[in-house]
C-alpha cells in the first residue's frame, strides 16, 4: 500500500504501512509520490511473475489465464497489503480515535484519492463513492439519481451492447415507474455502434447510458461524440468503465461523463469493491441510496439527515481491507503505466487476429472489430466461435490444456440475440498475458477442432 | 483415455453432428414442452405424442453443446415406442448415472455425490456412453436438460408412471 508498493512486491514489512505510520505530509501517499513515469514498453514475462497464481499449473500444465474481462489475476503486493493491513491495522473507519483506526482511515482516504486520481476526478474525497462492484455503482445512480430523477414516460437512452448490469436496472425502472428505453443499435458488419441513429435516439432523452468498452465485443464505442451529443440534448452521461478503466488511461473531463463505474477485481485489485465516480453537483443532489450507519449526519426516532458526499452513498462498514487492495492495485498498475498497458492489449490483440486468422480461416467467426484499422477501437477481448464445436465444449477442451477462456452469454444476453447466437467462447488479455499464451490459445484450439471433426 | 476423450466418446459425438428425431410434430396432438440452461444457453424443444400409455412419437428442436444435444438425441432414440412406466424408470437410472441424490431426482436440485453412479447401466444401451460427464459437475446439467423437459412433458401428458 505504499507508493513503491508495486510492482516488484517490496519485502521490506516496514514500509509496508507508511502513510498510517508518518506525519500528516503522508497522508496519502500515493498521491503525494504521483505516479511513476514509465520508460519503457511493458514487459508481460516480467509482469507475469509478480503473480503467484500464474505460477501454477493445472492438470500438470502451466496454466494460461484468459478469461481477465471476468476477472484478473493480482499480484503479490496486492495480496501482501491486504494481508499486512489486517496483520498490523485493521479497525472499522470513521469512527475510532486510537492510532490503528486513524491509520485505517488515512489508507480508505489514500484509496479514494488514489481511485480518482485514476480517472482523473478534480476532487476524489467528494466524488468518488466505494461500492460492492461496477454493478453496485451503476444500481446505486439508477435507484439515487433515476428514482429521483426520472418518471413516467421519461427516455432513458442505452446501447444494443449493454452488460447486464447497464441495463437490467434500467428495466427495472420501466416496470417501476413507467420510463422508456431506447437502444442505440450495433451494427454487425463492423461490430461497431450505429452513431448515425444518434440524434433519432437521443431526441428529447434524459439520460445516456453507455459501456466505455464491450466487454463481448471488444468494441470501444466513440465515447466522447456520443457523450457530447447527449448532452447537446440534454441528457445525463453515464459511462460503464468496467472493462475500460483497467485497460487504458482514463479521464472523466475529457471523456465527458457524468458517471463512472468500475470494478477493483478486474484491475488486479481484489473482488468485493468498486468504485463510482460522479460529478460533484449531481452526487450533491442525489438522495441516500441505501440507509443504515456511517451515512448520516444525525438521526432521531422521526428522522434523519443524511451525510455529506461520498459517505452519503456508503452505508455500513465499507470494504475497508478490499480499499487497501485497490490502492495498491492502482499504483501498480500506474508503475506499469495505463498507456503501456493499453499498448500493450493492442499489440497482444493483433497478434491474436492475425494468428487465430491465419490459422482457423473461414471456420473461425469472431465477433469483435478485426481489421488493423479498428485496433484502437477495440480491446483486449476476443469472441469467437469454431465451426463445429460449440462454446462450451471449446472452454471445456481448452481447460483440459490449462487454457482458461470462457463461454456463455457473458451478461450480454440482448446482444447475443443479435448475434445470433447462444453463447461465444470469449478470451482475453491482460498485462500478464504474452505472444506464448495466444500460441497456447491457438494450440489448445486446433486440439479441439481435431476431436470434434 | 483421459477425461477429455472419456467425455466426448464417439458414440456422443455422432449424435452431436447427426441428431435423431430432429424436428417438429404438431400441436395438439403433440404436447411442446421447452427448457433452457440459463448458464451455458443449452436449449431444448421437445414434441411429444403418449398414446395408450406409449411414447408413440417424439421430435426435437433447440441448440446447445454437444453434451446436451446428444443426451436430448439418445434419449429420444431410447425413449420412442417404450411405455411410460419404461420411461419413467429410464430417467430414474440415467439421473442416478448422473450421481443426482434420489431425493433430487424429482426435483430441480442437482447436486452430484461423491460416488460415481448406481443406475442399472446394462438397460441404458448407448446412453452409458454419457458416463464420462459424470466427471465434470457443471456439465450434468447439459446432460440432464432434455431429460427434465421429458419429464415435464410426461406430467403434462398426465402419463403416470
Ligand atoms: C462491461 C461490464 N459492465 C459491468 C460489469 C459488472 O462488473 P461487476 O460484476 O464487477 O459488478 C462487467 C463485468 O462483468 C462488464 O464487463
Amino acid at each position: 500500500m505504499s507508493a513503491q508498493g508495486a510492482p516488484a512486491a517490496q519485502e521490506d514489512k516496514a514500509a509496508q504501512i507508511p502513510a498510517a505510520q508518518e506525519d500528516k505530509a503522508a497522508e496519502i501517499p500515493a498521491a503525494q509520490a504521483g505516479p511513476v513515469p514509465p520508460a519503457k514498453p511493458l514487459d508481460a514475462r516480467a509482469v507475469a511473475r509478480d503473480f503467484p497464481l500464474l505460477a501454477r499449473s493445472v492438470h500438470g500444465k502451466r496454466i494460461v489465464y484468459l478469461d481477465s474481462a471476468a476477472s484478473s489475476q493480482r499480484p503479490c503486493s496486492v495480496i501482501d497489503a491486504m494481508d499486512s493491513y489486517y496483520r498490523t491495522t485493521h479497525a472499522n473507519v470513521h469512527r475510532g480515535v486510537y492510532e490503528i483506526a486513524e491509520e485505517a482511515d488515512r489508507l480508505y482516504d489514500a484509496a479514494r484519492v488514489s481511485a480518482g486520481r485514476l480517472v482523473g476526478s478534480p476532487s476524489p474525497r467528494s466524488e468518488i463513492v466505494f461500492t460492492k462492484n461496477a454493478t453496485e455503482a451503476m444500481n446505486l445512480v439508477v435507484r439515487s439519481w433515476g428514482w429521483k430523477n426520472l418518471h413516467a414516460g421519461d427516455v432513458v437512452v442505452l446501447t444494443e451492447i449493454e452488460h447486464h448490469a447497464n441495463l437490467v436496472p434500467w428495466l427495472q425502472l420501466v416496470e417501476e415507474r413507467g420510463i422508456r428505453l431506447r437502444y442505440l443499435p450495433v451494427d454487425l458488419s463492423t461490430y461497431e455502434l450505429d452513431i448515425s441513429r444518434l440524434d433519432e435516439v437521443l431526441d428529447g432523452a434524459k439520460v445516456l447510458s453507455c459501456t466505455l468498452m464491450s466487454n463481448v465485443l471488444g468494441t470501444i464505442p466513440p465515447f466522447q461524440v456520443i457523450a457530447g451529443r447527449a448532452h447537446e440534448a440534454g441528457a445525463v452521461v453515464i459511462a460503464d468503465g468496467a472493462q475500460s478503466v483497467p485497460h487504458m488511461p482514463t479521464d472523466v473531463q475529457a471523456l465527458g461523463c457524468d458517471f463512472l463505474a468500475f470494478s477493483a477485481h478486474k484491475m488486479l485489485g481484489p473482488t468485493g469493491i468498486g468504485v463510482l465516480w460522479g460529478r460533484e453537483a449531481l452526487l450533491e443532489e442525489m438522495p441516500p441510496f441505501m440507509g443504515g450507519g456511517g451515512m448520516i449526519l444525525d438521526v432521531t426516532l422521526d428522522g434523519f439527515v443524511p451525510a455529506e458526499i461520498p459517505r452519503r452513498f456508503e452505508a455500513g462498514t465499507p470494504p475497508i481491507a478490499e480499499a487497501v487492495g485497490l490502492l495498491s492495485a492502482i499504483e501498480y498498475l500506474e508503475r506499469l503505466g495505463m498507456s503501456e498497458i493499453w499498448e500493450h492489449d493492442q499489440r497482444l490483440t493483433s497478434y491474436a487476429l492475425g494468428t487465430l486468422q491465419e490459422r482457423f480461416g473461414d471456420t473461425i467467426r469472431i465477433f469483435g472489430p478485426t481489421d488493423e484499422q479498428s485496433l484502437d477501437r477495440r480491446g483486449a477481448v476476443i469472441s469467437l466461435a469454431l465451426d463445429g464445436v460449440h462454446p462450451h465444449d471449446l472452454a471445456q477442451v481448452l481447460d483440459q490444456e490449462a487454457v482458461c477462456i470462457r463461454a456463455g452469454h457473458h451478461c450480454a444476453k440482448p446482444l447475443m440475440r443479435r448475434l445470433g447466437v447462444g453463447a461465444t467462447a470469449r478470451a482475453s488479455f491482460y498485462c500478464y498475458n504474452t505472444e506464448e499464451d495466444v500460441d497456447a490459445l491457438a494450440k489448445a484450439l486446433d486440439e479441439a477442432v481435431r476431436l470434434f471433426r | 483415455m483421459n477425461d477429455i476423450e472419456d467425455l466426448y466418446r464417439e458414440i456422443i459425438l455422432d449424435h452431436y453432428r447427426s441428431p435423431r428425431n430432429r424436428g417438429e410434430l404438431e400441436v395438439p396432438p403433440a404436447i411442446r414442452v421447452e427448457g433452457f440452461n440459463p448458464l451455458c444457453g443449452d436449449e431444448i424443444v421437445l414434441y411429444l405424442i403418449v398414446e395408450d400409455g406409449l411414447v408413440k412419437d417424439l421430435k426435437l428442436s433447440g441448440q446447445g453443446c454437444s453434451i446436451s444435444q446428444s443426451s436430448a438425441s439418445l434419449m429420444s432414440a431410447a425413449v420412442k415406442g417404450k411405455t411410460v412406466g419404461e420411461v419413467r424408470k429410464l430417467v430414474h437410472d440415467f439421473k442416478a448415472m448422473m450421481s443426482i441424490h434420489e431425493a433430487a431426482i424429482d426435483g430441480q436440485a442437482q447436486a452430484p455425490t461423491d460416488f460415481p453412479g448406481t443406475g442399472d447401466l446394462e438397460a441404458m444401451g448407448e446412453l452409458a456412453a454419457l458416463q464420462g460427464v459424470v466427471k465434470f459437475p457443471v456439465r450434468i446439467k447439459c446432460a440432464t436438460l432434455s431429460w427434465n423437459v421429458l419429464v415435464q412433458a410426461l406430467d403434462e401428458a398426465g402419463a403416470p408412471g
